[in-house]
């Protein structure tokens, strides 16, 4: 039993989070020295399957076996010491200590009384140099290194750990074109000295450069797992998505009626001279690359951040906000890109989280009256289609689609005539996807002019009437629905 | 079978606060047949009536995911600036408690304008008014305690009169639970503490709401100070030295998170009693006062931990 022909197996794995099912029997079979990539659209559950790989969540019910050895992995340590490491987006680095120190964290002194600094810089020197990073100075500090040496350093680390099963999670979103093929060299290298390599992405490109297996989850079910060679991305699209597109994006009734927001260029920090306009039943979409400003001048709109300059013409007469809260009193929403920091109370109930920028709809001199907030906390959930047990559960009870849907729930209980939608769907799992979509359609139908910033090219093409494109903090070019094609949107995006 | 057992262990874990409360009440009246006389419950209430006015303000503070270090030294401050008021002022006591009051506020009000509008800590921010309010409350008193003599504000402590500080401690009371489960405001303090970045986004002007609970929580601690005052018809400069942490401990033991956004006003009251009731039994018993302060710490972590439990379940 000992020399099992898999390094990794998960069998039937199944976890709740509250009442909602995040994985139901899913399974995981990774070879020794493979590079196995793991895909499925947000939500699928793979962040879930590698959390629970890496002991940060604890599995309801199934199995795991490494090396055809079934382990318990109940915690972070022990499934370090089983020899699993994850790479996270974000580095467990310290950025103030040097390069050696962070790689050797845990064993700084290698069980003696005192550090060996010469001792320490030539190891750390040695491991740099196998994954062909001689370059890295040991004695740097960590924080004034490029993220994509960082995750060197970070792999460097688990590496010393003596892991055999990696877990790359989306490695790649933060690199540039060279950084990426120096990563794969690396992911290569690691392959070859018989590593097991589990690779998160959504970049399918990459999937078929490195990958010998694929697996797939949807809905946080397993779908299969094919060899990348007998595949291609068709059909991998297929099996990820599981439904046409048309099916994704429903139909929208909407009469586009008179221009509800008018903004004359507005300067905000890196925002220069943005002028647009959004019409009563109009979905107007802002895309371009993460950083080109998109939120910020929504931000600025809002009052959330200052805005230097520019004109904003609301119902067709002069504003000047100075805060948000004049901003949602006259029926201006924002629906922020973060709901965990900037969107929802995890620990407060949906009752309270629903109506928090409408209290003074319940209340009367100050006093809330329990009984009409609870009906028509009811009543706007209802119309939106969430789930939910009562009121009364907290927030972080509920999956993140309708964790969104509470979050988008408050703007519709504030009566929002014209909202900006920041992300909508982010962290969202497909199903709820369409569910939003259909919230966002009805309230275009109902004359809400409605602003979707998004780095979904699927969802800027299939929801919007028109789209603007940002780039640098300016809006580069602007597309209309005819013409919306993700080539047209990436030419304004890229400066090309 | 199983499950009606789970209740009653959820229940047990839900209510520790009450049961500890219920609990050190029975024992405290088996140790010593004093416990249950009229005289020392009444000791008990009016003793404990200013800490709980500050237990008050401190509760809505951490709400916010704050603190509040100053209470202690603006009691002082209180008790210092009303006694010397009546004694070399020749105010009369209503206005010096007014007085008193609205010093306390102010210095509420700068400790919560440096957390709100500065971006200090509120650790830090309170600790530099902590300094501050012991040193003025000195100052005024120039060290020494000061003697109110005849009848002046020991009658707010006076039986004839319907013992004035239990009925205004019990109004402020009712008054702060109201106001948690009933207004827009307690709503608002308590959603502060769970996510102020998410208030701020919908619409609410989050740092008025900061001032505002500092400044309350000074004013209230001004208000226990004059009421300590009373009692023992005596301004100083040097009482209520560490009550700031005795109002957290009944908060933390009440269910309250230093995290902020869980809490509640009248759990922090029960909390406020369990450590009077130690102190009680401890004071009849004769333990001398260092041993009640390590039974006291215990008691906070055994609160603690139940509560943890709790959070673990959800």
């Amino acid at each position: 039993m000992q020399n099992s022909e898999y390094r990794l197996e998960m069998r039937n794995i199944t976890k709740h989070f509250g009442g909602v099912k995040a994985l139901t029997d899913v399974s995981l079979k990774v070879e020794p020295g493979e590079i196995h990539a793991l895909i499925g659209e947000n939500g699928a559950g793979k962040s879930t399957l590698m959390k629970i790989l890496s002991g940060a969540y604890v599995r309801d019910s199934g199995q795991i076996f490494i090396d055809g050895k079934e382990v318990k992995i109940s915690d972070p340590k022990e499934s370090k010491d089983q020899g699993v490491a994850i790479i996270y987006q974000e580095f467990m680095l310290a950025p103030d200590l040097t390069v050696a120190e962070n790689i050797y964290i845990d064993k700084l002194s290698a069980g003696k009384k005192f550090i060996n600094w010469k001792e320490l810089r030539n190891n750390a020197r040695e491991q740099l140099e196998r994954l062909g990073f001689g370059d890295i100075d040991p004695n740097t500090k960590c924080g004034s290194l490029s993220v994509a040496y960082q995750q060197v350093v970070e792999i460097c680390k688990c590496l010393t750990r003596n892991a055999k099963i990696l877990v790359f999670d989306e490695p790649t979103a933060v690199l540039t074109f060279s950084e990426i093929e120096k990563l794969f060299s690396v992911i290569k290298k690691l392959k070859e000295e018989g590593v097991s390599i589990i690779y998160i992405s959504h970049r399918l490109e990459e999937i078929f450069e490195l990958s010998q297996h694929i697996s797939v989850l949807k809905d946080g079910t397993y779908v299969g797992t094919v060899k990348t060679k007998e595949f291609d991305k068709d059909r991998l699209v297929n099996m990820m998505i599981g439904r046409e597109m048309t099916e994704m994006f429903p139909e929208r009734h909407a009469k586009i009626g008179e221009t509800i927001l008018e903004v004359q260029n507005l300067c905000a920090g890196m925002v220069q001279d943005v002028s647009f306009s959004v019409k009563a039943g109009e979905v107007l979409g802002f895309n371009g690359l993460v950083g080109a400003g998109r939120t910020e001048t929504m931000r600025a709109l809002f009052e959330a951040d200052k805005k230097e300059s520019g004109k904003v013409i609301y119902f067709g007469k002069e504003v000047d906000w100075k805060n948000p809260k004049q901003a949602i009193a006259e029926k201006f929403g924002l629906l922020p890109e973060d709901r965990k920091k900037q969107g929802l109370l995890l620990q407060q109930s949906i009752r309270m989280n629903t109506t928090l920028a409408c209290l003074n709809k319940i209340t009367k001199l100050g006093f809330i009256n329990h009984k009409s907030e609870k009906e028509f906390v009811k009543e706007t959930l209802a119309s939106i289609q969430t789930k939910y047990n009562s009121t009364e559960d907290n927030a972080n009870s509920l999956s993140g689609g309708n964790q969104q849907k509470i979050a988008l729930a408050k703007w519709i209980a504030a009566d929002c005539k014209c909202i900006v939608f920041d992300e909508p769907t982010r962290g969202v799992d497909v199903g709820a996807k369409t569910e939003i979509y259909k919230v966002i359609n009805n309230l275009a139908e109902n004359g809400v002019a409605v602003i979707i910033i998004s780095s979904e090219m699927p969802e800027i093409i299939g929801m919007c009437d028109r789209v603007l494109v940002m780039r640098n903090g300016k809006i580069s070019g602007e597309v209309r629905k005819e013409e919306l094609t993700e080539n047209a949107l990436i030419k304004f995006a890229m400066g090309v | 079978m199983s499950k009606k057992k789970m209740n009653i262990k959820e229940i047990l874990i839900q209510y520790n606060a009450y049961i500890i409360f219920v609990a050190l009440f029975v024992i405290c009246a088996i140790l010593s047949d004093r416990f249950l006389s009229l005289m020392n419950i009444r000791n008990i209430a009016l003793q404990q009536a200013g800490p709980i006015c500050v237990v008050l303000g401190m509760l809505f503070v951490i709400l916010t995911g704050g603190i509040d270090l100053s209470v202690g030294s603006v009691m002082a401050l209180g008790s210092s600036l009303a006694a010397y008021l009546i004694v070399f002022k020749n105010v009369p006591f209503q206005l010096a408690i007014v007085i008193a009051m609205v010093m306390g506020l102010a210095a509420g009000t700068v400790t919560g304008t440096l957390v709100a509008y500065a971006k200090f800590q509120g650790f830090v921010a309170s600790l530099a008014m902590m300094t501050i309010a012991r040193g003025a409350a000195l100052v005024i008193t120039n060290g020494s305690p000061i003697k109110m003599e005849g009848d002046t504000l020991s009658l707010i402590v006076k039986k004839e009169y319907g013992y004035p500080i239990l009925i205004i401690t019990f109004a402020i009371i009712v008054i702060f639970c109201i106001i948690q489960r009933n207004t827009a405001y307690g709503r608002i303090v308590i959603a502060l503490g769970s996510n102020i970045e998410a208030v701020e986004l919908a619409g609410i002007r989050v740092k008025k709401y900061l001032v505002s609970v500092y400044a309350i929580s000074g004013m209230l601690a001004a208000l226990g100070g004059v009421f300590i005052a009373a009692r023992a018809s005596t301004g100083s400069g040097v009482i209520s030295e560490g009550q700031e942490l005795d109002a957290i401990a009944a908060c933390v033991i009440g269910g309250a998170s230093l995290a902020g956004g869980k809490g509640d006003v009248f759990r922090a009251i029960i909390g406020a009693f369990i450590l009077a009731l130690i102190s009680n039994i401890m004071n009849l018993m004769a333990v001398p006062a260092y041993p009640q302060d390590i039974i006291k710490g215990i008691i906070i972590i055994i609160a603690v931990l139940l509560q943890l439990v709790t959070d673990r379940k959800e």
